[in-house]
C-alpha cells in the first residue's frame, strides 16, 4: 500500500511538472500587433495588402504553434487551424511571425480563414490546441485608422496603443515593437555610475547578504542539530529532562576515536565511511587474451658477448 | 601547361597552405607563451591540471594556416571541430559542468561547522568591485569591466561563464588572464599576508572544528542553493550545479553519480575547457593593447581580493570573543583558487608555528569564496547582461 502511494504521488508530481512545462511555454505566446485596414504596409507573398496579426514568442526558447487556433470569434475558439507541417510554424526564440486575415486559408500556412472589420471593435484570440485554453486576447479598437497599428508597447508584455507610423511611433511587422540599438542597462551604469561606487555597493551588499543568511541558516541548523544531539545523549546517559548534567554537547575526536576503536575491536562493525581497506587475495582465472606474454613487448636485454 | 608546371604549381599551392608561409610574429609570441604555460605546469607544478591543456591548446590554436583556404579548421571557423569544441566554453556550459564536478568533490564541513567563515568569502570579493572600478576608469564598458573584474574571484569557470555572457571578445584574454593568476597563488599571496598582518596574529591558534552530523551535511546543499539562488537567480547554472554536485556527494545513496562528476566527467570537461580555452587565443584576436589591460587588471583583482580577505578577519577579530579569534592567514583562502589558497594560509601557518595547522580553517572561507565569486557573477550578469 505503501508502495503503492509513494508511486502515485511520483507519477502525479511528473504530470504536474510536465503539464506547467507545456503550459509554460505555449503560455508565453502573444498576440502583439495587429493591422486592420492595409493600404500601405506589408504585402503577402501574392503582392497583395490584408490585414494582419503578428505574434510574439516570448519564450527564450523556440516554439511551435502549429495545432494551436487564431479566431475572431469567442464563441467559435477553434475558427482557424494553423496548419500542422509546416516548419516555418516553429518561431525563433523572441521572434515573431505575422499572420493575413484574409479569409483566404487556401493560400498556405500564414493566411487565416476570417477577416477583421474596419470601423468596428475586432476581437482576437489564440486558443492553445485543446481549443480550450485561451492563451491570449485583444481587442482592437473600432477608432483604429488605415495603416495604423494597435499595438503593445513592448514585444509580449506593456500597454496597447495605436501607433501611426511616426517618428518614435513604428509600425514593425516581423520585428521587435521597440528598436533598441544600445543596451540601456549598461548605458545607464556608464552614465550614472561611471566610477563604478554604486555597482561595488549593491553588488557587496548582495554578495554578503547571501552569505550572511546562509551563516545565520547554518547557525541555526547547527544549534537545532546539537541539541537534537544533546537530548539524545542525555537520554542514553539515563539524565532526565531539566536535570543539570556535564555531558559534553560534541565528542572530541579523540573519544570518537576511541568509540570507533572499540567498536572495530569488539564487534567488528564498521561506520558508514566511503573507503574500507581490505586485504583479500584476487584469483583470477588465466586467460591468453589476458596474458602479458602476449599483450606487452618484452624489453630488449642488452647483453655484452662473451 | 607541362607537367613540370603542373607540379609546380600544385607544390606552390601547398606552400601557401602551410604554417611556414602564413606565420606572422604574433604566432611566435603566443607559441612562445603556450610553451611557457607548459613550462610552469611540468617544471615547477603550478596548476599542471589547468595549465597543460591551455598551454597545449595555446600552441594548438597558433599553428598559423590560411584562413581564407576555408579548410575549417581554425576555431573560430564555423563548424571545425575545435569551433564545435569551442562551444562548451562560448555558449557557457562547460563551466557548470565543472562546478557539478567541484561540488562533487568539495567537502563543506568546515563552512558547516564555522558558518562565519563564509562572510570571510563574501569580503574577498571586493577584489572583483575594486578592479571593475579601475576597469571603468581606464575606459572599458560597464559591461567589459564587469567581465574583466570576474577574475579576482579567482575562479577559472566562473569567469569563462561571466566572459562568455558580457564580453565574448574579451574572452580568451579573461580567462587565460584568470588561470595565470591562480597558477601564481603561492606566489601572489604570501607577500601580502606577510604585509598586513603581525607576527602574533599569525600564532593564533584557532579550536578545532566541531563534527558535523550527515543530516547538517544534506541540508547544506539543498539550503544552499535555494537560499543563494533566491537572492541571485542569475547564478543559477553555477550555483545549482555546484549544490546539486555536493548532494550527490552527501547524500550517501548516489555514490556512482558523485565518483562520476568528480572524477571522469570533470577530467573530461577540464580537458575539453583548458584546451579549447588555450586554443581562443589566437594571436589575431589575443595580441591587442586591451590584453595587457586585462592582465594587468587580474592582477590588481587578485590583489585586492587577497588583501581584503586578510584585513576583513583582522576587522572581524576586533568583535570577537578572545578565545574565538580567526587566524587572518585564512583570510587569504576568501579567495576561490581552491585548494590551493587554503594550502598557502596553511603553509604559512606551519612557518610560523609548526604545530598550527590551518588547512581545514581555511577551507571553510576557501570554498564560501567559490559560492561567494559564483554570488558576485550572478549579481553581475543580473545588473549588466
Amino acid at each position: 500500500m505503501k508502495r503503492l502511494l509513494t508511486t502515485a504521488a511520483i507519477a502525479a508530481a511528473m504530470l504536474g511538472t510536465s503539464l506547467s512545462a507545456s503550459a509554460q511555454s505555449r503560455g508565453a505566446l502573444r498576440i502583439n500587433e495587429v493591422m486592420v485596414s492595409n493600404d500601405s504596409s506589408i504585402v503577402d507573398d501574392y503582392g497583395r495588402r490584408s490585414a494582419w496579426i503578428e505574434l510574439f514568442n516570448a519564450n527564450f526558447a523556440p516554439l511551435e504553434i502549429s495545432s494551436i487556433f487564431i479566431t475572431n470569434d469567442s464563441t467559435q475558439p477553434r475558427k482557424y487551424p494553423v496548419p500542422i507541417g509546416d516548419v516555418n510554424t516553429e518561431i525563433p526564440t523572441r521572434q515573431h511571425v505575422v499572420f493575413y486575415a484574409d479569409g483566404e486559408p487556401n493560400k498556405g500556412t500564414f493566411h487565416t480563414n476570417f477577416t477583421l472589420v474596419p470601423g468596428q471593435d475586432n476581437w482576437i484570440g489564440i486558443y492553445d490546441a485543446d481549443g480550450r485554453t485561451l492563451i491570449d486576447q485583444v481587442i482592437v479598437p473600432a477608432s483604429l485608422l488605415p495603416n495604423q497599428t494597435w499595438a503593445r508597447s513592448e514585444d509580449g508584455y506593456g500597454e496597447w496603443a495605436i501607433r501611426t507610423g511616426g517618428n518614435n511611433d513604428y509600425i514593425t511587422p516581423s520585428s521587435a515593437n521597440v528598436i533598441k540599438d544600445t543596451n540601456k542597462k549598461i548605458e545607464d551604469f556608464a552614465e550614472k555610475d561611471a566610477n563604478g561606487f554604486g555597482m561595488t555597493v549593491m553588488a557587496m551588499a548582495i554578495v554578503f547578504s547571501a552569505l550572511l543568511l546562509l551563516c545565520l541558516c547554518f547557525y541555526g541548523i547547527g544549534k537545532i542539530g546539537g541539541a537534537v544531539s544533546m537530548m539524545n545523549k542525555m537520554r542514553a546517559h539515563g539524565v532526565a529532562k531539566g536535570e543539570e548534567s556535564d555531558i559534553a554537547p560534541h565528542d572530541s575526536g579523540e573519544e570518537i576515536a576511541a568509540i570507533v576503536m572499540a567498536l572495530h575491536e569488539h564487534l567488528n562493525a564498521h561506520d558508514t565511511e566511503s573507503t574500507i581497506l581490505t586485504i583479500n587475495k584476487v584469483k583470477r582465472a588465466y586467460s591468453p587474451w589476458s596474458s602479458k606474454i602476449y599483450s606487452l613487448r618484452e624489453v630488449p636485454e642488452h647483453r655484452r658477448a662473451k | 601547361m607541362s607537367f613540370g608546371d603542373f607540379l609546380y604549381n600544385n607544390l606552390l599551392q601547398f606552400w601557401q597552405l602551410t604554417g611556414f608561409a602564413n606565420a606572422q610574429f604574433g604566432n611566435f609570441v603566443m607559441l612562445a607563451v603556450g610553451l611557457f604555460f607548459i613550462w610552469l605546469a611540468i617544471k615547477k607544478n603550478f596548476e599542471p591540471m589547468l595549465l597543460v591543456p591551455i598551454g597545449f591548446g595555446i600552441l594548438i590554436g597558433n599553428v598559423p594556416f590560411n584562413a581564407e583556404a576555408g579548410l575549417e579548421i581554425g576555431i573560430y571557423e564555423e563548424g571545425s571541430v575545435l569551433n564545435i569544441l569551442y562551444n562548451g566554453v562560448a555558449a557557457g556550459w562547460y563551466p557548470p559542468l565543472i562546478f557539478l564536478g567541484i561540488g562533487a568533490m568539495t567537502d563543506f564541513s568546515a563552512l558547516i561547522a564555522n558558518p562565519k567563515l563564509m562572510l570571510i568569502g563574501a569580503a574577498a570579493q571586493f577584489g572583483i568591485f575594486g578592479a571593475y572600478m579601475v576597469a571603468l576608469a581606464i575606459g572599458f564598458s560597464p559591461d567589459q569591466a564587469g567581465a574583466i573584474a570576474i577574475i579576482g574571484g579567482a575562479d577559472g569557470p566562473t569567469a569563462i561563464f561571466l566572459s562568455s555572457k558580457l564580453a565574448p571578445n574579451l574572452m580568451g584574454a579573461i580567462a587565460v588572464s584568470a588561470y595565470s593568476y591562480m597558477a601564481l597563488v603561492p606566489v601572489i599571496q604570501p607577500p601580502l599576508m606577510r604585509l598586513f598582518t603581525t607576527k602574533k596574529e599569525r600564532l593564533i591558534k584557532m579550536k578545532p572544528a566541531r563534527a558535523v552530523s550527515q543530516n547538517e551535511k544534506i541540508i547544506f546543499p539543498i539550503v544552499g542553493m535555494l537560499l543563494t539562488c533566491f537572492v541571485v537567480p542569475s547564478g543559477l547554472p553555477l550555483l545549482g550545479m555546484l549544490f546539486f554536485g555536493n548532494l550527490l556527494r552527501e547524500c550517501g545513496v548516489t555514490t556512482r553519480l558523485a565518483k562520476t562528476a568528480s572524477n571522469a566527467l570533470t577530467d573530461i570537461v577540464t580537458i575539453l575547457l583548458g584546451m579549447t580555452v588555450g586554443a581562443s587565443t589566437q594571436a589575431s584576436q589575443f595580441l591587442t593593447p586591451q590584453t595587457i589591460f586585462i592582465f594587468f587588471l587580474g592582477f590588481m583583482a587578485f590583489i585586492i581580493a587577497s588583501s581584503s580577505g586578510v584585513l576583513f578577519v583582522k576587522l572581524f577579530n576586533l568583535v570577537l570573543p578572545k578565545d574565538k579569534k580567526i587566524n587572518p592567514l585564512i583570510g587569504n583562502a576568501g579567495v576561490s583558487a581552491v585548494p590551493m589558497s587554503a594550502r598557502i594560509s596553511n603553509n604559512l601557518g606551519l612557518e610560523y608555528d609548526p604545530s598550527n595547522y590551518l588547512l581545514m580553517h581555511a577551507m571553510g572561507p576557501n570554498v564560501a569564496g567559490v559560492i561567494g565569486s559564483a554570488v558576485a557573477a550572478g549579481v553581475l550578469l543580473g545588473f549588466l547582461a
